[in-house]
């Protein structure tokens, strides 16, 4: 089915705005999506007649807002397919989701163990697990990625040792694009009895995420990536996995029975949700997974893939234009370098024509140093722009290369 | 010219471009005009951290008064450093550190750029400054 973008964009109000006296052209989607009104008015709606604190006082708001927070935590588990709510832990966003799971299995942890990551990992996926590493004496492995921004599963298989405790990679990675083989990686691994992590930020909002079918042990993922709002995002971990590790922070909801001397925890997903959650904030997110469902994420796919292909090409013709991130599978996500002209200079030019990229290491800083660039430019789209968009911005990129060259 | 001479004469140039894009081609074009810095001084040490571009920076003393050569990768970047050398260098390095800066504001550069590079601005300006106290101290 194809998307009616015109209907889409009306839903959006953010967009018709300008910048600098021109129409603001939206392209930094993997830093943040634009929100939805059906979102901003679920969040309002929630201050303006359903706020009251979960889980606590026997009385209306109370009920309603636990009712509501709970259903949203129930969407969220279909929206990924996960088996049981039980498994969707509320947390910030995808690095808190990560730091969680790095912190929770410290214990599990010994001298001399084995992380595995890949070298395209945003620093949220990254740090975290370096910083494991350190703690514990045990080491961080890296898998190479390839000219073209892919990995090799034989290198995998060849990293992969007696010692690797966990894996922990990109479903998609936000620089170049690339959607990796989670499910093979999955299978690898788990014939190794080694657990995986899915760095999902990049993915929740534009390809179909299901738990299940992936076979993934941790799926971590943010709200504000896909529609929804800042500030709340999900850990999904599998049942088995989540009663292993120990509580991440204490305090509040997570609490079963205190004395003085001894306190027992809360059982999933509750063990893991120290302090008053983001009601509000989930129940946008319920909005924004509602939003993309309403769509279907196929479509949406489908659509966004044509946008970058179109992209892709229409820069490709540009002189001393270079795509980083060109592998087979990939989505959403321009990176590209202009020859002997920094990124911060065509950023700072295109800002001025009105169009939103990201400049810079994109928080990947091991990424850039092992491509041997300084930096990209990185155009990353989302269900509301349009070839017309793409046309604009190649102009523009056009203008500013002419001007520093 | 003293400083504030020197500023003022960068506002009014500036106020001759009513659109931000001429702006910028001028400041392209001042930093394709920005006095080099030795290629020895590209080194870690004349490196300003804090910057998105990488930024090198040199100071000299000759005759109580301090001069300075930049470059950077990042050729807009060169055009705001060679618009605070223009106003900063030759000077003494008691003035440079009391120096008043608003022609940045009055020109709208900082409110132009991004928050982290407006930081970076901000980083060359404490780096020019320190490079003069440290050679006040040193010389006095």
């Amino acid at each position: 089915m194809a998307l009616n973008i015109d209907n889409i964009r009306s839903d959006f109000p953010i967009l018709s705005k300008e910048v600098y006296n021109k129409p603001l052209i939206y392209f930094d989607n993997g830093a943040t999506t634009q929100k939805p009104l059906q979102v901003i008015n679920r969040i309002s709606e929630y201050y303006l007649n359903e706020n009251s604190n979960v889980h606590r006082g026997a009385h209306y708001l109370s009920q309603i807002a636990t009712d509501h927070f709970e259903n949203a935590r129930k969407y969220v588990a279909g929206f990924i397919n996960a088996k049981s709510h039980r498994e969707v832990i509320f947390t910030k966003g995808t690095t808190e989701s990560i730091n969680l799971v790095a912190s929770s299995i410290k214990g599990l942890i010994e001298k001399d163990d084995e992380i595995i990551i890949t070298a395209m990992e945003h620093h949220s996926n990254m740090v975290p697990w370096q910083q494991l590493c350190i703690n514990k004496n045990a080491k961080l492995r890296n898998l190479s990625v390839a000219g073209d921004g892919s990995i090799s599963l034989s290198e995998l298989k060849d990293l992969i040792g007696p010692s690797t405790k966990l894996i922990a990679i990109a479903h998609i990675s936000n620089v170049l694009g690339t959607i990796n083989p989670v499910k093979e990686i999955i299978e690898i691994a788990h014939n190794n009895g080694i657990p995986v992590l899915i760095d999902g930020a990049q993915a929740i909002a534009h390809v179909n995420v299901d738990v299940q079918d992936l076979d993934c042990d941790f799926y971590a993922f943010s709200a504000h990536k896909a529609y929804g709002p800042m500030g709340i995002g999900v850990l999904y971990g599998k049942e088995s996995w989540l009663n292993k590790l120990a509580p991440y922070q204490y305090g509040g909801e997570m609490i079963n029975t205190v004395s003085f001397n001894i306190t027992t925890f809360n059982e999933l997903p509750y063990k893991f949700e120290a302090g008053t959650p983001d009601v509000a904030g989930a129940l946008g997110m319920e909005s924004a997974l509602r939003y993309i469902d309403n769509l279907g994420i196929d479509n949406i796919r489908s659509y966004e893939d044509e946008l970058l292909e179109y992209a892709t090409n229409s820069i490709s013709k540009l002189v001393g234009v270079r795509v980083i991130g060109t592998a087979l599978e990939k989505t959403a996500v321009l990176s590209f370098v202009v020859d002997n002209i920094h990124p911060f200079d065509i950023g700072t030019l295109m800002n001025q024509l009105g169009i939103a990229l990201r400049s810079g290491n994109h928080c990947a800083q091991p990424l850039m140093e092992h491509l041997k660039i300084t930096g990209t430019l990185r155009a990353s789209f989302a269900l509301y722009n349009t070839k017309d968009e793409v046309d604009i911005f190649v102009s523009a990129l056009e203008k500013a290369i002419n001007m520093l060259s | 010219m003293t400083i504030k001479e020197r500023a003022q004469s960068v506002v009014d140039e500036f106020s001759m471009f009513d659109d931000w894009m001429d702006k910028y081609a001028y400041l392209i074009e001042l930093g394709k005009e920005l006095p080099l810095i030795d290629e020895k001084y590209k080194n870690e040490t004349h490196l300003i951290s804090g910057c998105q571009s990488r930024v090198w920076l040199h100071a000299s003393y000759e005759e109580e008064k301090v001069s300075f050569t930049a470059d950077s990768d990042a050729v807009i970047t060169k055009g705001i450093i060679s618009l605070l050398i223009r106003v900063l260098s030759n000077s003494k390095p008691s003035d440079i550190v009391t120096a008043d800066l608003s022609f940045i504001d009055e020109i709208g550069l900082k409110a132009h750029l991004s928050p982290t590079r407006a930081n970076g601005l901000v980083s060359m300006i404490k780096q020019m400054q320190l490079y003069a106290r440290a050679l006040q101290i040193k010389n006095s």
